[in-house]
């Protein structure tokens, strides 16, 4: 099947264009822009909204609401003197779930919820309201992690991706977020709104300008410093540029258009069209990892224990059982080099030379495989990044050289092992350009069947000491 | 009328597992208990409020969370069904509470004589917090007394924990005197955690203790001095070190029910009662009581 992102929107989290638009003339504005985009979505023929929302925060991993038909009546934590908003949605449940699985597939903590009753969040509700009134198009909504970071923002949008592909939807896209989030911390009066301040309006303007030039990748690099700028720290992050940049392969060149950009109660409210077309614009400069499993936290506090470290990654249950490094003698072992799968050293010295067991990629401690493993739990064949792996095994190789007191420098003669010569060997070949291949050690490269975890390269090393 | 008084001020966190934990009839779930050192405490509390008579119960929440100045309960009776947003396997409650609206009105009007941006709410659909509830369903559970409900202003990430605790000085002094006005014997309730990094991961048994600890030794420290502070009679000295607190145990502080509760009490300068520690998902909560009625020089 053959799914795919049809469209994305931004949308503002506020509820005056919902409940009180003729009260401010910007607030009208931004409610001919929702209708606009409803109107869109509707021709472009979509057949799920997947929100992501900023309003609903969330501390155990993400959470996809998937009660089929949930209804009830919200009023504002703030603008409860505007209204109440009754709702009643139709949201995909059976996405929901796959969305969920898919999300487990990768690494991530997540978890569906359907409850009679369940706050759904005004971001959400405003969104859907306006966008979807008549619920003719099916729906999800996914929480904002308050501690995600980007790798596992973006593995969420690639879990979604998994899903919308197998399922072959037609999808569209929507965060419900303010650009700058500063409010007037007093009451105003309508006709007096406008951005809060200056500063937060220059911000606002700079990304919509990126948006509108269909660099959303662009956005989702600079998202941290946008949230330093112009956002109230803790409440909710710029994150959802993140999800929304994944979701369209992380591309500069899509086509925008901001339909409204105004002010709610000081805050920055735009309503942005992302169409996946080509603007014909340069693409990248993407510098930052591109992430396909979490690998789960690196747990920076001191407290570590049980109920924060993370499953073993999927890639470990496919493979043999790890080992202690035996002792021997001359025997070299480091913590920073992945357990061996039997009863050998890393290494092992005779005289002034250095002899090390093959090395792969498997990372110490984690044994997650940087560049995604070969195969998946039930053997079948996954895409995987040779040059992440191969560099991977390089960073072993230097971990056990020197823990053992030697360097890279002093590596004598290599013995590469490739899983599939065809598809590999150019890639492992350029990251050996970059790293081995200026200590200029002789080398030997094979073709064989197979490694005994998912992997498809390992080097045998001999080195002086 | 007699002058009304505060007679007692607690610190009574609201993690919604607590209630999970002991099976109240207005909850959905059902669980095999835990944290049981918390609902201990819990207990003693009550069995200590128990002997003081008292009104009314002043409540700040940090899950009202109002961008826009401080809001307060307006209406005299709600009732409904609350659904925690994080931890909605856990917590689903039917509400049933009153409000002590001449209270808050009087509080309310005294904090905008002051120069502080208030607000009355008066919406009937709206749906009251689950921090409220839970707080007030630990501390009575039988909902027989009226609350005053606050709103916690966010001002400490809009602008600093200085000018949140500026704040919150003023809107604990103006609480007070709106008490001793009203002729009303009151509890103040603060409805926070102390450190507050959780585990973002939750057990196959949520209740399961054996994975229940403090998120981290430096937030423990904290905890340990900030109720020490409490227990030596050092209220002055919280102040002080609440910006570093709440920056470095990213502590639920920041929502200025600590800071509105010590105002209130005039900066007690006498040992509070801890009557219970414990962690819930790796967060560091104590309940703690101030016992004014018994330092009624201090108070008044
Ligand atoms: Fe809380």
């Amino acid at each position: 099947m053959n799914g795919s992102l049809v469209g994305s929107y931004v949308v503002p989290v506020h509820p005056h264009p919902l409940l009180v638009p003729e009260q401010n003339e910007g607030w009208s504005r931004l409610r001919a822009a929702f209708d606009e985009a409803r109107d869109a979505i509707k021709e472009s023929g979509a057949d799920l909204l997947i929100i992501y929302s900023t309003t609903w925060p969330s501390i155990i991993g993400h959470q996809i609401q998937a009660d089929p038909n949930p209804q009830w009546t919200l009023v504002d934590q703030d603008f409860h003197d505007l209204g109440s908003m009754e709702y009643s949605f139709n949201i995909d449940a059976e996405f929901a779930e796959a969305w969920n699985e898919a999300n487990h597939n990768r690494g991530l903590q997540s978890r569906t919820v359907a409850y009679h009753g369940f706050p759904i969040d005004v971001g959400s509700v405003v969104a859907l309201k306006l966008l979807n009134p008549d619920n003719s198009i099916p729906a999800v909504i996914v929480s904002s992690n308050v501690y995600a970071n980007r790798s596992e923002t973006t593995v969420l949008a690639k879990a979604c991706l998994d899903v919308i592909k197998g399922t072959g939807r037609k999808a569209v896209a929507v965060t419900a977020m303010s650009m700058s989030n500063r409010m007037f911390t007093e009451f105003i009066d309508p006709s007096e709104d406008r951005i809060h301040s200056l500063k937060d309006d220059e911000w606002n303007r700079k990304v919509l300008e990126f948006l509108e030039e269909g660099r959303l990748e662009d956005v989702a690099q600079l998202s941290r410093t946008i949230h330093q700028q112009i956002r109230v720290q803790k409440v909710v992050t710029f994150k959802p540029m993140w999800w929304l940049s994944a979701m369209n392969d992380n591309r500069n060149n899509l086509t925008g258009r901001v339909l409204a950009y105004e002010a709610l109660h000081g805050a920055g409210g735009a309503v942005i069209q992302l169409n996946p077309t080509s603007s014909g614009k340069g693409d990248k400069e993407y510098d930052e990892d591109d992430v396909e499993y979490y690998k789960g936290e690196r747990n920076v506090l001191d407290g570590g224990g049980d109920s924060i470290e993370i499953e073993a990654p999927s890639s470990s249950s496919t493979g043999p059982a790890l080992w202690e490094p035996p002792e021997g003698k001359g025997a070299v072992n480091s913590d920073a080099a992945p357990k061996p799968v039997g009863m050998y050293p890393h290494a092992r010295q005779v005289g002034d030379l250095l002899y090390l067991s093959g090395v792969g990629p498997r990372q110490p401690g984690t044994n997650a495989i940087p560049g995604g493993p070969i195969r998946d739990d039930e053997g079948n064949p996954i895409e995987y990044d040779i040059k992440a792996q191969t560099r991977a095994v390089v960073e072993n190789i230097a971990r056990i050289l020197e823990e053992a007191g030697s360097s890279m420098d002093k590596i004598v003669d290599v013995t590469s092992f490739l899983v599939d010569m065809d598809r590999d060997f150019a890639g492992y070949n350029e990251v050996w350009a970059e790293t081995l291949g200026h200590y200029g050690p002789t080398r030997t490269t094979l073709a064989i069947r197979a490694l005994p975890t998912p992997i498809a390269v390992e080097m045998k090393v001999i080195a002086k000491i | 009328m007699a002058k009304g008084s505060i007679v007692a001020g607690c610190l009574a966190p609201h993690p919604p597992h607590l209630v999970y934990a002991e099976n109240p009839p207005q909850n959905e779930p059902t669980s095999e208990g835990g944290w049981e050192q918390l609902r201990w405490g819990y207990e003693r509390l009550r069995e200590s409020l128990s002997k003081i008579d008292h009104d009314v119960l002043v409540l700040l929440s940090p899950h009202w969370q109002t961008y826009v100045g401080t809001h307060f309960l307006g209406i005299p009776h709600f009732e409904g069904l609350s659904v925690d947003p994080v931890f909605p396997n856990l917590f689903r409650y039917s509400y049933d509470m009153n409000i002590d609206v001449e209270l808050s009105k009087a509080i309310h009007d005294k904090a905008k004589d002051s120069g502080l941006a208030v607000k009355m709410m008066e919406n009937p659909d709206f749906r009251v917090d689950y921090g409220t509830i839970t707080t007030g369903h630990m501390v009575n559970p039988a909902f027989d007394k009226p609350l005053v409900v606050i709103s916690s202003n966010r001002s400490t990430h809009y602008y600093s924990v200085e000018v949140m605790q500026e704040m919150m000085m003023e809107l604990g002094r103006v609480t007070r005197e709106a008490i001793e006005e009203s002729g009303k014997k009151a509890v103040i309730l603060a409805s926070n955690s102390l450190s507050h990094r959780h585990f973002t991961t939750e057990s196959e048994v949520p209740e399961d203790m054996s994975k229940e600890h403090i998120a981290s030794h430096a937030m423990h420290l904290w905890d340990m001095r900030i109720i020490d502070y409490m227990r030596t009679g050092q209220a002055q000295r919280i102040l002080d070190e609440m910006p570093e607190f709440t920056e470095q145990a990213i502590a639920e502080s920041d929502g200025g029910g600590l800071t509105w509760l010590l105002s209130t009490l005039s900066v007690p300068d006498y040992p509070a009662i801890l009557h219970g520690y414990g962690t819930i998902i790796g967060t560091g909560n104590a309940i703690v009581e101030w016992p004014c009625h018994a330092n009624k020089g201090d108070a008044q």
